[in-house]
């Protein structure tokens, strides 16, 4: 048939997207890069010339002490991220595999969360490890300061109670699409529950589990907006600065708009390795 | 009372609903509301639109490049947003648009990035269902006389909605929750969405608990129930989205 034989109709579906995304993704990215070499004090400000040696914010970034804080806390959010969500995500899926009634009625409340913006759930944690009068504090009976004593671990709670629904919904679609013969023969041949788990469920899921590792490391270079709302400028004492949010106060808050350029670049870089990196670890596999 | 015995009910005198005409005389959440549902509205339906053009052609129509046009397209979803954002505001800033204290333009500085930042998912998403459609259908249009443009509005819209549906929410949704490009764009009070209001209120407000949970459960509530009604869209767009930038 020759329905799509004339090609003018496609060039005129195609440009506004492709426009699109040629102005506000691709000009941008490569600007970025080209910014990083710059210098430029101010967001709206022009450029000044060339940086001084050209690569001296990339050499900034290996001394500035906000930075190294800001790499070790990604780091452990990515490892929270990895065996915190997905690693609570595979048991939780895995348990409601073997419920028989009310699936449905999980994968709804687990999923809720992402669906909040992490702004709101900033603030609805803010009240509950307020110092005075937050409901944990109520809880223990003494007045605690959790957001000086553990901030980290104040910081991450909530990250992970966000987005542990989401890959408990793409786990639980991938152990639906196991077939049930598989089950039925096991159990003819006598395996208990827990023997199904290990050595049918847990080998076919490895590929979604694969997915989601490269999602949640990916991820966590991404996390902004809920410790900017718990945490603002790296409070207590910059002790929980992260990549995005140093990135941010660099921008908006200290203006160092090179630097800053050369850090956002470096989030991109360190998202492709880690991908890669999480890729080689969990290789696809074929069973 | 909160600040004592968190866990009580507000029963009888405990009760009272200032902090709620709190939220909407003094914080003018009405107005913010108004800024989100226009934010969002326009990056949902722009979205919709040109992504659904986009991975119409990509699907149906071969031509040299479309393999190459199609990886753009998955590289586009991987820069995360802090690696364009301060490019975007410097060029939306030398037009005019961003940071010129007009309302409506500073909101169009905020879609335009947010429009660009979905539209490669969405046509990820689009394209994998258009691929499944039978291709009968477009033919018997075009029989009976129909244009390439009147094939696509006529026959794959109504076709696709349920992932149109879940494209829609997912983008309205993301740019409803994304607080980084609303600190960028929004600096007057006038301007702000919900979220950038919400910042506002829990940095100056920090200690006034019954109005930060007034606040909140006003942002969380409706979102509440348009996830109970529109679930099953939700879960299968933001899946869908998973990959995103």
């Amino acid at each position: 048939m020759n329905v799509y034989k004339n090609k003018k109709p496609a060039w005129v579906f195609l440009i506004p997207a492709f426009l699109f995304m040629a102005v506000f993704l691709y000009y941008p990215f490569l600007q970025n890069i080209v910014n990083s070499f710059m210098k430029i004090r101010n967001l709206g400000g022009g450029v000044k010339g060339v940086n001084n040696p050209f690569y001296k914010n990339y050499a900034e970034l290996l001394t500035d002490p906000n930075m190294r804080v800001a790499l070790k806390n990604t780091v452990i959010m990515i490892f929270v991220t990895l065996f915190g969500e997905v690693g609570l995500a595979v048991i939780l899926a895995m348990l409601v595999d073997n419920v028989k009634r009310g699936t449905k009625f999980f994968r709804i409340v687990y999923f809720f969360p992402i669906v909040i913006s992490a702004t709101a759930l900033g603030v609805l944690f803010n009240l509950i490890f307020q110092y005075d009068g937050g409901m944990l504090s109520q809880m223990v009976g003494e007045k605690t300061n959790w957001k000086e004593l553990y901030p980290l671990t104040v910081m991450m709670t909530p990250v992970v109670w966000q987005y542990v629904g989401f890959y408990f919904i793409i786990l639980v679609t991938g152990l639906n699409n196991i077939p049930e013969e598989l089950y039925e023969s096991a159990a003819i041949d006598g395996a208990t529950r827990w023997q199904k788990v290990r050595y049918i469920s847990w080998p076919l899921l490895h590929n979604v589990v694969c997915t989601c590792a490269v999602l949640a490391v990916t991820g966590a270079l991404k996390v902004f907006d809920l410790p900017w709302v718990m945490f603002p400028n790296g409070a207590p004492l910059g002790k929980t600065w992260l990549t995005g949010t140093y990135m941010y106060y660099k921008t908006m808050q200290a203006p160092d708009i090179d630097y800053s350029s050369a850090i956002a670049f470096f989030i991109v870089i360190l998202g492709v390795i880690l991908s890669k990196v999480v890729n080689k670890i969990f290789k696809e596999r074929d069973y | 009372m909160i600040m004592s015995d968190a866990f009580s009910l507000p029963l009888g005198k405990l009760f009272t609903t200032a902090n709620y005409t709190d939220a909407f005389s003094k914080m003018n959440i009405l107005n913010a509301y108004k800024n989100s549902i226009i934010i969002s509205g326009c990056v949902a339906a722009v979205v919709i639109l040109l992504a659904g053009m986009a991975s119409f052609a990509l699907v149906r129509y071969s031509f040299k490049g479309s393999k190459l046009l199609y990886n753009i397209v998955i590289a586009a979803m991987m820069f995360p947003v802090f690696s364009t954002i301060i490019p975007v505001f410097r060029m939306e800033f030398g037009w005019g648009i961003a940071g010129s204290g007009k309302t409506w333009m500073s909101l169009l500085s905020v879609i335009l990035p947010q429009i660009a930042g979905n539209m490669a998912f969405a046509i990820v998403v689009l394209t994998g269902y258009i691929r499944s459609l039978p291709i009968d259908l477009e033919e018997a249009a075009f029989m009976e006389g129909c244009n390439a443009y009147q094939i696509f509005f006529k026959v794959i819209m109504p076709l696709t909605k349920p992932s149109f549906a879940a494209v829609g929410i997912f983008s309205f949704l993301w740019s409803y929750n994304d607080l980084f490009t609303q600190q960028f764009f929004l600096r007057n009070k006038d301007e702000w969405a919900i979220t950038r209001l919400l910042l506002e209120i829990s940095s100056k407000e920090g200690t006034n608990y019954g109005l930060m949970a007034a606040v909140v459960t006003l942002v969380v509530v409706p979102l509440l129930i348009v996830y109970v009604c529109l679930q099953k869209y939700i879960v299968k767009g933001m899946t869908a989205g998973a990959v995103k930038g």
